[in-house]
C-alpha cells in the first residue's frame, strides 16, 4: 500500500512505523487539548528540540557505524564554557569565541575517536571516560560558575522569528537534518558509514577506510553537539557547565525510536527526526494535558520500550 | 536393509509449504540404528527444510513422522533435542571463552543446590570427549582448539544429551583432510553405538567413503535411494542435477607469458607464512594447494593487503606495489574474494545492490555524490553478468551459498581487476552452482587476468589450475605444473613437514 507510493517510500522507507506512531499521537493531542493544534504550538515545539535534535543527527551517525557516544552532553556544555570564556573573558568577538568553542569539540571528539579507531577501546568506555573529563574541563573553565550577557544578536538569534516563524536556530537544526540526511543517502561516504556498521571486516577488505570514517564519525557528533552548546547558550543568554547532563541518553532514546539498531547498519536520519518529534510533541503534549513532569519521564519510558519492542516484533 | 531391524526415524510424505510456495513435495526417509544416511542434493533441494523439520525447527504442513516407533512431531528443537535429535549445523555455535565441559553442557549444567558442580561437570564432559578419541583435558577453553575439535565438541554435546540421531550439516566444510580422517573415525564408534546419522555435505568424495546409504533430494523431492555409499561420482551428481554432466571442469586457457604478479620472499610478522616466492603470468590460472593450517589464507590475504607483511614484495607488473591496507592492493587492481563470505564477503541485512556497491563507491559517485538509482544500475549490470538469482533489492542474507558467491564476484570484477584471489570459492557450494563458479574463474582468466585459487578440495585444484604451488606449515614445498600434478603428487608436497 504505501510501498506504491514512491514519494512516502523515498522519504519515510523504514520509518513507517514512528511516523504513524508521530501523526496518532498529534492527533490525540489534538482533540484532548485546546492549544496543541496551532502554528504557534508547533513553532514552539520546534524551538524545543533544536538542541537535542542536533545532537540526534550526531548520535545517529555514531549509532550507525556500530558506536555509541555517552559524551554529548558534556561536550556540549564543555563548548558553551570554552565560548563564553573567550567571549567574556578574554574579550574576544562572539563569532571567534564560537569558532574556538566548536574546536575544542572537536578535539574532544578526535580524541574519543581516537581512542575508539586506534587503540580498540570500545566506544562506550572511550565516551564514557569523555563524558568525565569534558564535564570537568568544563566546570574548571570558570570554576564551576556560569557565564552571563553576550551581545544581543546572539540571544536575538533564538528570540527573532523570521516570517513569524522561524529563528536563526530552529533555521540552523532544519540545515543540519537536510544536510546530514543527503549526506547519509546520496554521498559515497554516507554508503560506507551503512557498511560499517554492517559489518567492519567486509567493508575493510572492500577499501573503505574503516578507521578514517570511525575518527570523522566521533569528531562530527562532538562538532554537532558543540553547535547544540552554542544553540542552547543562545536561547539562555548564558552558559553554565552543568548544560546538558544526561542530554545523551535522550539523544539515544530518539535514534533508537526513530529505528536505527543499536548493533549498526540500519537505520535512517528520517527515522531519528520522527524519533525527536516524538518526544518533542510527547513533552509538550503532556505539559499542555497536565501531567507531571516525573510522569513524562515514566511516560516517555514506555514510548522508548514499546517502541524498540514493535520493531522487533515486526523484524521477526 | 534386513528385516529384523526398526528404523529409529520415519519420514512418510512430509510436505512443507513456505507462504504459497510448497518446497517439499512429500519427502520419505528413514534412518536404522547405527548407520550412516547421506542427504545429497544441489541447494534448494530442500535439504536443510528436511533437517531443520526433524529437528523441531520447522513444522511440517503436512505427512507424519515417527521416532522410535511412535508419532513424532516436535514442536520446538528443544523438544527434538530431549527427544534425542539433535542437529548440529554447519557453522558451529561453541561460546569461545567458556571451557569444553561448560559448552557440553551449556544451559544443564550439572548442579547441587543451585551450584554448578564444577567437578561433575568436568568428569562427565570429559567421559564424553573420550568417548570420542579426543585427548584433551575438559577444562580446557574452547578458544584456540582447532575447527576439527571443535567440530567434535559439538558431537559431544549432542552425546551427552543423549542424541540417538545426529544431523551433521557440512560437517567437514572447514575441515583438511587429516581432520576429516579423524572425524569419520568417530563417526565409526558412533555408529556402533547405534547412533543414527543423517549426513550433509557436497564433498561427493568424502561421502563416498562414511555413508551407508545414499538419498538423493532434487527440487524438494526424493528422486534416488542407493542402498550403498560406493556409487561412482558422476552418477551421484547426475542424479542430484538431473541431467548428464560432461564435464565439471571447464577447459582451462593457455595463460600469456607476460609476468602479471610477483611475490618475492613474503613472510608474516607471526610465522604463519615464511619466505614464500612465486610469479604469476597473465591469464594463468594458480591453484594454492595444501593443508588447513599450512598458511594459504594468510599468504594471500597479506597478498592484498587485508594483513601485515613483515618481510618480502609484491611486484604488479615489475612494479613494487607490496601493499599495506586493503585500499591500496584495490587500487592497484589486486583483489581478494575472501574464505569465509558471511564474516568478510557480505553484509548479510543489507541488499544485493548495496553490498556490490560497497566496493565500488568511488566509481559509483561523483565528487563523493551518488545519484538516485544509480547503485541499483550498477548492481543490475553485475547481477545479470553473473547469473544471480534474486533481485537487487533482496537481503544477501537471503540467498543460497552459490548466489553469494556470485554477489561477491560481482562487487569485485565491475572494477576490472589485474589480479582475482579467491579463497576456498566453492565452499559449501553445490555442484551446480560449482560449475558456473569455474566458468567465471575460466572467463576471467580469457580476459588476461591472473587469477590466484586457494583451495583445499583437490579434485578442485586440479582440475581448474595451470600450475599448482603446494604448502605445508607455511613453506611453499613445490610448484607442479598441470600435467605432472595429481592427487599424490599434490598431497606428498602438502604433507612434506620439516
Amino acid at each position: 500500500m504505501l510501498r506504491s507510493r514512491v514519494g512516502a517510500s523515498f522519504l519515510f522507507g523504514g520509518s513507517t512505523g514512528p511516523l504513524i506512531g508521530l501523526l496518532l499521537l498529534c492527533f490525540f493531542l489534538s482533540f484532548t487539548t485546546e492549544s496543541f493544534f496551532s502554528l504557534r504550538n508547533f513553532v514552539n515545539i520546534l524551538d524545543q528540540i533544536t538542541v537535542l535534535g542536533i545532537l540526534a543527527v550526531g548520535m545517529t551517525f555514531v549509532i550507525l557505524i556500530g558506536g555509541i557516544d555517552l559524551s554529548v552532553g558534556s561536550i556540549l556544555a564543555l563548548c558553551g564554557m570554552v565560548m563564553g570564556y573567550f567571549a567574556k573573558e578574554l574579550g574576544w568577538s562572539m563569532e571567534a569565541a564560537i569558532a574556538v568553542g566548536l574546536l575544542a569539540s572537536a578535539l574532544a571528539g578526535l580524541v574519543s575517536g581516537s581512542l575508539i579507531a586506534f587503540f580498540r577501546v570500545p566506544a562506550f568506555i572511550a565516551t564514557l571516560a569523555m563524558m568525565s573529563a569534558a564535564r570537568g574541563l568544563a566546570n574548571m573553565v570558570s570554576d564551576g560558575h556560569q557565564i552571563i550577557s553576550f551581545p544581543a544578536w546572539f540571544n536575538l538569534m533564538a528570540v527573532i522569528r523570521y516570517g513569524g516563524i522561524l529563528t536563526i536556530t530552529v533555521g540552523i537544526m532544519l540545515a543540519v537534518f537536510v544536510i546530514c540526511w543527503a549526506y547519509l543517502k546520496f554521498t559515497s561516504g554516507g554508503r560506507s558509514l551503512y557498511a560499517i556498521g554492517g559489518n567492519a571486516e567486509v567493508a575493510r577488505l572492500a577499501g573503505i577506510k574503516v578507521k578514517l570514517h570511525t575518527v570523522g564519525v566521533y569528531v562530527f557528533a562532538a562538532v554537532l553537539s558543540g553547535v547544540a552548546g552554542v544553540l542552547l547558550g543562545a536561547r539562555l543568554d548564558s552558559v553554565q557547565p552543568q548544560a546538558g547532563v544526561s542530554y545523551e541518553l535522550d539523544a539515544i532514546a530518539a535514534v533508537v525510536i526513530g529505528g536505527t539498531s543499536l548493533s549498526g547498519g540500519t537505520g535512517s536520519l528520517v527515522g531519528t527526526i520522527i524519533g525527536v518529534l516524538i518526544i518533542g510533541v510527547l513533552r509538550n503534549g503532556l505539559n499542555l494535558l497536565g501531567v507531571s513532569p516525573f510522569m513524562q519521564q515514566v511516560v516517555i519510558g514506555l514510548v522508548i520500550a514499546l517502541a524498540v519492542s514493535i520493531e522487533a516484533l515486526k523484524k521477526k | 536393509m534386513t528385516t529384523e531391524r526398526k528404523p529409529i526415524l520415519t519420514l512418510r510424505q512430509i510436505r512443507k509449504s513456505f507462504g504459497p510456495t510448497e518446497v517439499l513435495h512429500g519427502i520419505d526417509l528413514e534412518v536404522y540404528p547405527g548407520e550412516v544416511v547421506a542427504l545429497l542434493g544441489e541447494n534448494g533441494a530442500g535439504k536443510s527444510t528436511t533437517s531443520n523439520i526433524i529437528a523441531g525447527g520447522f513444522h511440517q504442513s503436512s505427512g507424519e513422522m515417527t521416532w522410535m516407533g511412535e508419532t513424532y512431531s516436535p514442536n520446538s528443537p528443544r523438544e527434538a533435542i530431549n527427544s534425542g535429535l539433535v542437529l548440529i549445523h554447519q557453522e558451529l555455535r561453541l561460546l569461545e571463552h567458556l571451557s569444553i565441559a561448560e559448552n557440553v553442557f551449556i544451559g544443564r549444567w550439572p548442579s547441587k543446590g543451585g551450584f554448578v558442580s564444577r567437578r561433575e561437570m568436568e568428569q562427565r564432559a570429559q567421559a564424553q570427549i573420550e568417548r570420542l578419541g579426543l585427548n584433551i583435558s575438559a577444562s580446557t577453553l574452547v578458544r584456540g582448539l582447532s575447527t576439527a575439535n571443535q567440530q567434535l565438541i559439538e558431537i559431544a554435546k549432542a552425546l551427552a544429551l543423549n542424541a540417538k540421531l545426529l544431523i551433521l550439516d557440512e560437517p567437514t566444510a572447514a575441515l583438511g583432510g587429516a581432520e576429516t580422517e579423524l572425524l569419520f573415525k568417530q563417526i565409526e564408534r558412533l555408529k556402533a553405538d547405534g547412533v543414527g546419522i543423517i549426513y550433509i555435505s557436497h564433498r561427493l568424495e568424502e561421502i563416498r567413503k562414511v555413508a551407508d546409504r545414499l538419498v538423493v533430494m532434487r527440487d524438494g523431492n526424493t528422486v534416488e535411494n542407493f542402498d550403498t555409499g560406493d556409487v561412482p561420482i558422476r552418477t551421484i551428481v547426475e542424479s542430484m542435477v538431473g541431467r548428464d554432466l560432461n564435464q565439471m571442469f571447464p577447459a582451462i586457457p593457455v595463460p600469456k607469458d607476460e609476468i602479471c604478479i610477483e611475490v618475492k620472499n613474503l613472510s608474516s610478522p607471526n610465522g604463519t607464512f615464511h619466505d614464500i616466492s612465486f610469479s604469476v603470468k597473465k591469464g594463468e590460472i594458480f591453484g594454492i594447494a595444501g593443508l588447513i593450517g599450512a598458511g594459504r589464507t594468510e599468504m594471500v590475504r597479506a597478498i592484498t593487503g587485508a594483513d601485515p607483511i613483515a618481510a618480502g614484495q609484491v611486484f604488479l607488473h615489475g612494479k613494487d606495489i607490496t601493499p599495506k591496507t586493503p585500499t591500496s592492493s584495490i587500487e592497484n587492481g589486486v583483489v581478494l574474494v575472501p574464505e569465509d563470505r558471511k564474516l568478510q564477503g557480505l553484509v548479510l541485512d543489507h541488499s544485493i545492490e548495496d553490498n556490490i556497491a560497497y566496493a565500488n563507491l568511488s566509481t559509483i559517485s561523483k565528487f563523493g555524490f551518488i545519484r538516485p538509482g544509480s547503485i541499483k544500475k550498477y548492481a543490475a549490470a553485475g547481477i545479470a553478468r553473473f547469473g544471480v538469482k534474486g533481485s537487487g533489492g533482496q537481503n544477501a542474507g537471503e540467498m543460497s551459498g552459490g548466489n553469494q558467491q556470485k554477489v561477491i564476484l560481482a562487487k569485485w570484477l565491475a572494477k576490472d581487476p589485474k589480479v582475482v584471489v579467491l579463497d576456498e570459492p566453492t565452499r559449501g557450494i553445490d555442484v551446480g552452482a560449482r560449475s558456473s563458479i569455474y566458468e567465471i574463474i575460466v572467463e576471467l582468466a580469457n580476459k588476461g587476468i591472473a587469477v590466484i585459487v586457494v583451495s583445499s578440495d583437490l579434485e578442485e585444484v586440479l582440475g581448474i589450475s595451470n600450475r599448482i604451488m603446494v604448502m605445508a606449515e607455511g613453506k611453499m614445498t613445490g610448484i607442479l605444473d598441470r600435467d605432472k600434478a595429481n592427487d599424490v603428487s599434490v598431497m606428498e608436497l602438502a604433507t612434506a613437514f620439516g
